[in-house]
């Protein structure tokens, strides 16, 4: 498959170089390509769910590693992996379902159940599957059975099912067409979560209500915009965000869509915060545990929110829920950037000179693009399924992770 | 109401009085001597509490309450109108007082309607009151039922008809008295406090307060002085009362320095009299409409034109008055030293006109002088000390000396204050500042303080190994120059920006930082941005040391960034200097639904700051508000 190669190569370049800003464009091309990748690729009569994982991986791998800061590429990659779990593991429940209604005292039932790797007999790999696909019940609870039921059985070979050529068959072409029906939803999912976003947005602003917010999101834009179409009037406080300004950009867009806009300096967020009513921010990932990566300067703020009790809200659709929990996220997953977005080098090229011929330079430059936010400063999460708590992040991510893809 | 008293005050000068007194002798007899009560009603009172004998309701200076201000102001105007006889007039303005409630007119006054009388004055001046019921209480049996009784008692009708009289007077009042006139009234007393500190305590006895509520312990404070030494009002508060009309008029000329921008009548007003013409922010934000807010860089070209017009403009006066408008000297202590060094070529220059003393007229020009500046651009607190000091120096120039003696010695102060206050202050600072550096720290500073600059140069000098952090923000980057500064000494800086302040918080081991002013409750007033990396220091559990000399510490409170700060110039926001490629906001400088904040200060709150270091030493926040007394003491002793 060149072309797919091809198109993964051109994509690990533009990330590596960063050439694709902003994780909700960052994770629709990914899953774009995810998607070319699984429709092109030549799936076995066996095993094919264990081959599309596998291909998935392998691609994902070279994607994560050209950007290991932006978290959404392994997001969509963990997202797609679930997919095809969660297809192949349906398809199959329902297969078996089938078998056992028409032949149940069938040996060749037994050997296929030998053969996936399950001890336990058809019923319990039935209610095995079930237990992962619907929310834990006590009747699973009281069944006892493993949750890790779909290890062994998405690795396995697949070694079986000579009988059953005709209908495996069947399932592999059904199969496939199901994970890129999913993939499709979740494309759909990503683009449309501004939108699902903005709806809950008059259930949070009020009447002229006092928003500051910082960087510049699109998520954020489309949200202030939402309750301003609804008749609300409110002002916002835009933090310009230098070295980046990306603050300018949002007043800009804000501004053209008729909204009170008070253009402030990063450093006057303090000042204002107490006349503030709420802080609404975009995320650049939501970790597990609650902690939010954001742009640079929003601890600062969620900090200042906290000292004033000023809520702080963050907007983060659900392509940016990563299930890893963060270790010192504020120096490894940090990206520095440029110093000459902070100091003019023209200006300042003889003191950086005067260091060289030392060894080690008098004067460095820290430019740091993105800060993280424990999860007790957070307040709320808003996303596109509605609003959490930090505490109850690791659940959410749940519903969309398998814990076998947490580490790719 | 000035009934209560022992009977040895007849000799004895402090005695309460109504109105606005002089401490004359004849007249406080004379209000004592028709007073049956006096002698009757209660000795003790006078006996336990002997501050109660000094206090006056009239002279309570904050105007907390609309109703307590009543008796100050009419005080104030009947003083402005006939300062010529302070004691006759003692007498006139209580003459305007509803007789039943005010004057404790011999004769007719029993004991139950002295009382009743007493409450309504109670009610309408909360410091007096309370004292009175302090006093009371703390008296012996009968003055104590006697007054909880009356209070319940009391006929609603003359409260109320004598609340409405006052209110009438007070409205009358307040069109009579100007703002000036009120002003300089609480001049005159704050001078005459002074004053009264000055040589105050050998001659009061010592006052044992007891039970006597603290805000009577503010009036005694305030009244004991004037009581004993109109004169030096008089003398002192030279702004004052007598002055001809010309400098009535210079001293209106003077905006307020904390006037409020939202009072439309009074910016108009303000404005005609302005020598520089401010054009006025185009989208101004609603919080900070109290604020000035003008568009800079436009009056530049105007003021240079009228430099040959303005005669009464010291020459020296302008160029300063220039400098802060374009920016050239920013910093608490550099625009404080300019301001003083332009005064000294004043006194230098000055010739008293004839007709006038030199302490009235140098007093009035240097008013105007200030106003000039603070047109240019608003006082720093650092600057208000200074000119308080400056005027104080010149009210209090022995009458006795000659011209040129007068000028020698205020020039001299003037360099003593420039020397003390500021220059060694800094050394001592350094001194202190330098023992908390250790080899192996790590030290943070945001914007470019000067102190902290000096401490930091120092160290390095002492050899001690340490990095520093310069933390910088938009749009002035100070911390650039600092920078700069720091690299060609050789110390190793690290340099970003106040964004990146939680990612490089970890390494830091303390924060030193600047402060334009320390006020009372222990909130530093600096450069924007102090508050959040003395906030995430405080997060981070890094101690926070704040470095202010304390000529710059302010007894006024302040709890937000918003009552009271200064703005700077909205364009400054909008573009980014050099960085051509920012520019999402060019066009849309003149949209009504954008607006541009550019705050110059805020307060960080004193739970931040782990020390204050002064050239008092190193304290804790919660101790400014004693060097700011114990520092103005010694400021009017110096």
């Amino acid at each position: 498959m060149p072309d797919v190669q091809s198109m993964v190569v051109e994509f690990v370049n533009k990330l590596r170089k960063r050439k694709i800003e902003g994780s909700q464009a960052t994770a629709k091309y990914t899953v774009e390509l995810l998607r070319s990748v699984i429709s092109q690729h030549r799936v076995p009569h066996a095993n094919q769910a264990a081959a599309l994982i596998d291909a998935v991986k392998a691609v994902g791998e070279q994607l994560v590693a050209a950007n290991p800061v932006e978290l959404a590429v392994g997001n969509v990659v963990r997202r797609v992996l679930h997919i095809i779990r969660e297809e192949d593991l349906s398809l199959t429940t329902a297969a078996m379902a089938g078998l056992d209604l028409l032949d149940a005292s069938d040996d060749d039932d037994e050997d296929n159940c030998k053969g996936i790797g399950y001890p336990a007999m058809s019923a319990a790999v039935v209610a095995a599957a079930r237990s992962t696909l619907r929310p834990p019940s006590l009747q699973t609870l009281l069944e006892g059975t493993p949750e890790s039921a779909t290890v062994p059985y998405t690795s396995s070979s697949g070694a079986d099912s000579e009988s059953k050529t005709a209908d495996k068959s069947s399932i592999t072409r059904k199969l496939k067409h199901d994970v890129i029906e999913g993939v499709n939803q979740l494309i759909h999912e990503i683009a449309g979560c501004h939108e699902q976003i903005a709806e809950q947005a008059i259930e949070h602003i009020h009447q002229n209500e006092v928003i500051l917010t910082l960087g510049s999101s699109r998520t954020v834009l489309e949200f202030l915009c939402a309750a301003k179409e609804k008749k609300r009037s409110f002002r916002v406080f835009v933090a310009e965000g230098a070295p980046r300004y990306q603050g300018h950009l949002l007043a800009k867009e804000l501004v053209a869509r008729g909204l009170q806009t008070t253009v402030i300096t990063d450093s006057a967020v303090f000042a204002m915060i107490s006349r503030v009513n709420m802080v609404i921010i975009g995320a650049h990932a939501v970790m597990a545990n609650g902690g939010v990566i954001g742009p640079v300067g929003v601890n600062m703020a969620a900090l200042a929110a906290q000292k004033h009790a000023v809520p702080f809200v963050v907007l983060a659709g659900s392509h940016k829920l990563c299930p890893l929990y963060p270790h010192n996220p504020e120096v490894l997953l940090n990206e520095l950037r440029s110093p000459s977005e902070l100091l003019d080098f023209g200006e300042f090229s003889d003191c950086l000179d005067f260091g060289a011929g030392s060894g080690s330079p008098l004067l460095q430059v820290v430019n740091p693009t993105f800060d993280y936010v424990p999860p007790n400063l957070v307040s709320l999460f808003i996303t596109d399924t509605g609003g959490h708590n930090p505490s109850y992040m690791y659940r959410l991510i749940a519903d969309y992770y398998s814990a076998d893809d947490l580490v790719m | 109401m000035e009934s209560r008293r022992n009977p040895r005050a007849v000799v004895d000068p402090k005695v309460r009085q109504v109105g606005f007194f002089t401490s004359s002798q004849p007249d406080s007899t004379q209000q004592q001597q028709p007073d049956p009560i006096a002698s009757v009603s209660s000795p003790p009172v006078s006996t336990i509490s002997p501050s109660g004998n000094s206090l006056s309701p009239v002279m309570i200076p904050p105007p907390r309450h609309n109703s307590s201000d009543t008796f100050p102001l009419r005080g104030a105007a009947a003083a402005a109108a006939s300062a010529v006889s302070p004691s006759s007039f003692s007498y006139s303005s209580r003459r305007d007082f509803p007789d039943g409630s005010m004057t404790a007119s011999p004769g007719r006054v029993s004991r139950g309607s002295f009382v009743k009388s007493y409450v309504p004055v109670a009610s309408s001046l909360p410091g007096v009151g309370i004292d009175s019921m302090a006093a009371a209480k703390s008296s012996s049996v009968p003055a104590t039922g006697l007054t909880t009784v009356s209070v319940v008692n009391m006929p609603p009708g003359l409260s109320e008809e004598v609340q409405s009289d006052q209110k009438n007077n007070s409205k009358s009042l307040k069109e009579k008295t100007t703002k000036a006139e009120r002003r300089a009234l609480q001049e005159a007393q704050r001078a005459a406090k002074a004053a009264a500190k000055a040589e105050g305590g050998g001659k009061v006895p010592p006052v044992t307060l007891g039970s006597v509520a603290g805000t009577s312990v503010k009036a005694a404070k305030t009244a004991k002085p004037t009581s004993q030494k109109n004169d030096v009002v008089v003398a002192a508060g030279p702004s004052e009362k007598k002055g001809g009309p010309s400098e009535k008029d210079r001293k209106k000329d003077a905006p307020h320095p904390r006037m409020q921008y939202d009072d439309e009548s009074r910016v108009v007003k303000a404005k005609r009299r302005a020598v520089v013409k401010q054009t006025e922010a185009k989208n101004r934000v609603e919080l900070f409409r109290h604020l000035p807010q003008y568009e800079h860089g436009t009056q530049l070209p105007d003021l240079e034109t009228k430099f040959f017009q303005l005669d009464p403009m010291h020459p020296a006066v302008y160029k300063v008055g220039l400098q802060y408008l374009s920016g050239d000297i920013a910093g608490g202590n550099a625009r404080c030293i300019a301001m003083l060094q332009a005064f000294q070529e004043v006194v230098k220059d000055y010739s008293t006109p004839p007709e006038k003393t030199l302490n009235r007229d140098m007093t009035a020009k240097i008013s105007s002088y200030v106003s000039f500046l603070i047109e240019c651009r608003p006082l720093s607190v650092s600057m208000g000390n200074a000119i308080r000091f400056v005027k104080n120096r010149i009210a209090k120039l022995p009458i006795t000396l000659s011209e040129s003696e007068a000028k020698a010695a205020l020039q001299s102060d003037i360099e003593t204050f420039i020397n003390e206050k500021i220059i060694v202050a800094d050394n001592v600072i350094v001194k202190h500042a330098v023992t908390k550096i250790r080899d192996g720290d790590v030290l943070l500073t945001y914007g470019s303080p000067t102190a902290v600059e000096m401490v930091l140069l120092r160290a390095h000098e002492l050899r001690k190994k340490f990095r520093v952090l310069v933390v910088d923000s938009r749009p002035k980057l100070e911390g650039q120059l600092l920078l700069r500064r720091l690299i060609k000494r050789g110390i190793n800086c690290t340099y970003t920006h106040i964004n990146a302040i939680s990612y490089i918080m970890h390494e830091v081991t303390k924060v030193f930082l600047g402060a334009s002013s320390v006020l009372s409750n222990g909130t530093v007033y600096s450069r924007v941005g102090t508050a959040c990396v003395a906030m995430v220091a405080n997060a981070f559990r890094v101690p926070v040391l704040v470095c202010c000399e304390a000529y710059k510490f302010h007894e006024r409170v302040q709890l937000d960034s918003i009552c009271s700060n200064e703005l700077g110039d909205p364009n400054a926001i909008s573009k980014v200097r050099g960085r051509e490629d920012i520019n999402y906001l060019d066009g849309l400088t003149n949209n009504t639904n954008l607006q541009f904040l550019n705050l110059m200060y805020d307060a960080t709150p004193s739970d931040y700051i782990s020390m204050i270091i002064t050239d008092y030493g190193m304290v804790p926040p919660t101790s400014v508000p004693v060097i700011v007394r114990e520092y103005q003491k010694e400021h009017v002793l110096v």
